[in-house]
């Protein structure tokens, strides 16, 4: 498309301005500030992120009873199997409880078998799929990146949980994690997925903290705005 | 000129009057602060995290150029196509151009305040296309043909009746007082929207330079459905809105949820690197970004408020100021409402037109407070009447400034004015507050002081004399 952009002219702009040199300013009162011109240290990285943000502990066990406290608070199930067999048995439980007719996932091991073993039509998105067909599912059952304690959040890619539409399309999102999935907290999944895609990252990453919600009617909490309204989150072992 | 503060003048003084909307208002916000002390309460520090928010995003605005271009850089090279467009007009056009282009008719929108700023739907309308927007209050908004009331809640001045009225109206829908029934009834209208519209458009939270991307935050999943579904996504979004490195998204994306929202995070927080990439099932086949200037290079030229740049859009100054709370959101006239639009709306739309919201401040520092960036907000709204003045000096207050000049350097003619004060206060009783009354623009709504009976200079005199045994000391 030949349509003229104008990145030269903003980018003369922008290096003009930027002559005269800002006093640097930790935040605040910029009397309090003592008013020094920025000399190039560094800022603050992730490491030391950790030292503020609400703290995590460092075991296992730690983390999974703060992603539960979290996804309590979410208003999220999140429940611990021991093994495979477990979580399709929890999986079957939701399925009569909820009454679904259809569900959708993708072709990645676990997921694709314990959807499968449900017994009921399956959609598979891994070939492209009418999104009319995704929509009429009842479910979707997917994999994830990482679940990060400290927030009760659920790490998607379009790798790990069959593209954009599938983990947010249907009514209810079922998740299935492993436990060498679960991170203490948001810097550590990000550096996971680097170390994992980097520099082939997938086009979409998400983090998904809870069932969809809104609050602009009263500011009154309403679940299920344009998303799933359920989210559960089995994590297996 | 004076239009615009006039206009700002009548309508403050029209809603402050409104207990009942204030109420609502002032309703909301409250359940706001509950749940953000709580969640701020559980940051082993907070005040770090927002001086490490501050350094980080001092770093990204003042190498702007170099993070700007990187960020470009690693776009195009995985299929995006970036515009940087200097005025709104030019990335309006732009976006007109790739609908035409594209056959467009149906456009689904998430919310974004910088496609409110460049005025976006009413260029895509005319040109023929048809936009829905899909957040939930935008959505009700765009109903109701009115502007976003709150960077963040675009229809907290509404009840649910209200909301019910309109759904009636326009959908044909039931009436319901249940905020839950009403939320429904508009997710079933949208649902209809994202399977068929042919373009989606959405704004940005953050711009990571490093890899390449944007990050939109939301809580309804209307912003993902908008980005997954149409086969072309287009996102607006400002230049200011980089950030260096993947991992400052660990500390912006939980600072920005607990400050504007009381939230510990918002449901969801995506990451967009480019279009459909080989292999992947889903997602648009053409990714375009928009990069906005209008005018934030002239703020950026701007040392002294150069870190107001630095704003996340989050809304904290806007829930925590006594101004935006009694005048509301409408008032404002601006695209960007409450302290952080009152400092750079007059840097966006012009300085003498807009100089009169930073003199609507109690400068009580709540915004400089609340904001997890620490924007000097406050002392910015000082700056902004400073430079008004300098700029364009007022006659009558230069006249003003020369006779109390004049009038403290002479003590004689200093102490018969006094004395000539407290003979004709009196008087002023008998004009008080009626249209005669010099004084009126204080008296209108307040009481002015009464003179002491006693002035300064004397009381210190007859104590002195009598030694002040615990007089002033
Ligand atoms: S100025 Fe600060 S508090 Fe206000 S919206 Fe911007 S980031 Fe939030």
């Amino acid at each position: 498309m030949a349509y003229p952009d104008h990145r030269e002219e903003v980018f003369a702009r922008i290096r003009e301005a930027l002559r005269e040199p800002a006093p640097h300013r930790h935040g605040g009162y910029s009397e309090d500030a003592g008013e020094h011109t920025h000399t190039d240290e560094h800022p603050p990285d992730a490491e030391a992120f950790r030292a503020w943000l609400p703290a995590v502990g460092p075991r296992l066990e730690e983390q999974v009873a703060l992603f539960a406290q979290n996804a309590a608070q979410l208003k999220a199930d999140f429940r611990r199997v021991a093994t495979l067999e477990e979580a399709g048995q929890a999986l079957a439980g939701l399925s009569r409880e909820n009454g679904w007719k259809r569900v959708a996932t993708h072709r990645e091991t676990p997921v694709a078998v314990l959807a499968e073993k449900l017994g009921l039509p399956c959609l598979f998105t891994d070939a492209g799929y009418a999104t009319a067909e995704l929509e009429a599912c009842d479910a979707a059952i997917t994999g994830c990146d990482a679940l990060i304690a400290q927030t009760g959040s659920v790490l998607v890619t379009t790798r790990s949980a069959g593209g954009r539409a599938l983990s947010v399309l249907p009514p209810h999102h079922v998740v299935i994690a492993e436990r060498g999935q679960m991170v203490p907290d948001l810097a550590t999944a990000l550096q996971s997925v680097r170390k994992r895609y980097e520099p082939d990252w997938p086009s979409f990453l998400s983090f998904i903290t809870g069932p969809s919600r809104t609050g602009d009617i009263e500011r009154i909490l309403v679940l299920g705005a344009h998303g799933p309204k359920q989210l559960t989150i089995l994590l297996v072992g | 000129m004076i239009t615009f503060a006039k206009d700002f003048k009548r309508a403050a003084a029209r809603v402050t009057a409104d207990l009942r909307h204030r109420g609502l208002i002032q309703r909301a916000l409250k359940s706001y602060e509950v749940k953000r002390d709580e969640f701020k309460g559980r940051y082993q520090n907070w005040s770090e995290a927002r001086q490490a928010a501050a350094e980080i995003k001092w770093d990204a605005i003042n190498h702007l150029d170099r993070y700007l271009a990187e960020f470009i850089a690693k776009l195009e090279a995985r299929g995006t196509r970036v515009h940087v467009a200097s005025t709104g007009e030019q990335a309006r056009d732009y976006i007109v151009q790739v609908a035409k282009e594209n056959a467009v008719r149906t456009i689904i929108k998430s919310k974004s305040m910088t496609a409110e700023e460049v005025e976006l739907n009413e260029a895509l309308e005319h040109a023929g296309c048809t936009v829905f927007e899909s957040d939930l209050g935008e959505y009700i908004v765009q109903l109701r043909h009115e502007k976003p009331y709150h960077l963040v809640f675009p229809a907290m001045h509404l009840t649910r009746d209200e909301i019910s009225d309109l759904f009636q109206k326009e959908l044909g829908s039931e009436p319901t007082n249940s905020p839950e029934e009403l939320t429904m009834i508009a997710r079933r209208v949208m649902r209809q929207n994202y399977c068929r519209a042919d373009m989606g458009i959405s704004g940005a939270n953050f711009a990571v330079a490093e890899t390449g991307m944007i990050s939109i935050t939301e809580n309804e999943g209307n912003a993902r459905l908008t980005t997954a579904l149409p086969k072309i996504h287009v996102a607006i979004l400002g230049i200011e809105k980089i950030l260096p490195k993947l991992e400052d998204l660990a500390l912006f994306l939980p600072m920005l949820a607990t400050a504007g929202a009381g939230q510990p995070l918002t449901c969801y927080n995506s990451l967009f690197g480019g279009p459909r990439q080989p292999g992947e099932v889903d997602g648009p086949e053409q990714f375009h970004v928009v990069l906005l200037d209008n005018r934030r290079t002239e703020l950026l030229a701007d040392a002294e408020q150069r870190d107001s740049l630095h704003c996340i859009r989050c809304g904290a100054c806007l829930n925590v100021c006594p101004i935006f709370k009694n005048v509301g959101g409408h008032s404002y006239g601006t695209t960007y409402q409450g302290p952080i639009g009152s400092v750079i709306t007059p840097h966006l739309r012009g300085l003498q037109n807009w100089k009169h919201l930073s003199a609507a401040s109690s400068l009580c520092g709540a915004c400089t407070e609340a904001c997890p960036v620490g924007i000097d907000l406050h002392h910015h709204l000082l700056h902004n009447r400073r430079n008004a003045m300098k700029e364009k000096p007022l006659w009558w207050e230069k006249i003003a400034y020369a006779g109390f000049v004049f009038l403290m350097r002479r003590p004689l003619l200093y102490r018969i004015s006094g004395k000539l004060g407290s003979i004709f206060f009196p008087l002023h009783k008998l004009v008080n507050g009626g249209p005669l009354d010099p004084l009126i623009s204080w008296t209108k709504t307040r009481e002015f002081p009464p003179l002491a009976k006693q002035s300064f200079q004397e009381y210190w005199k007859a104590k002195g004399k009598k030694e002040a045994p615990h007089g002033l000391s």
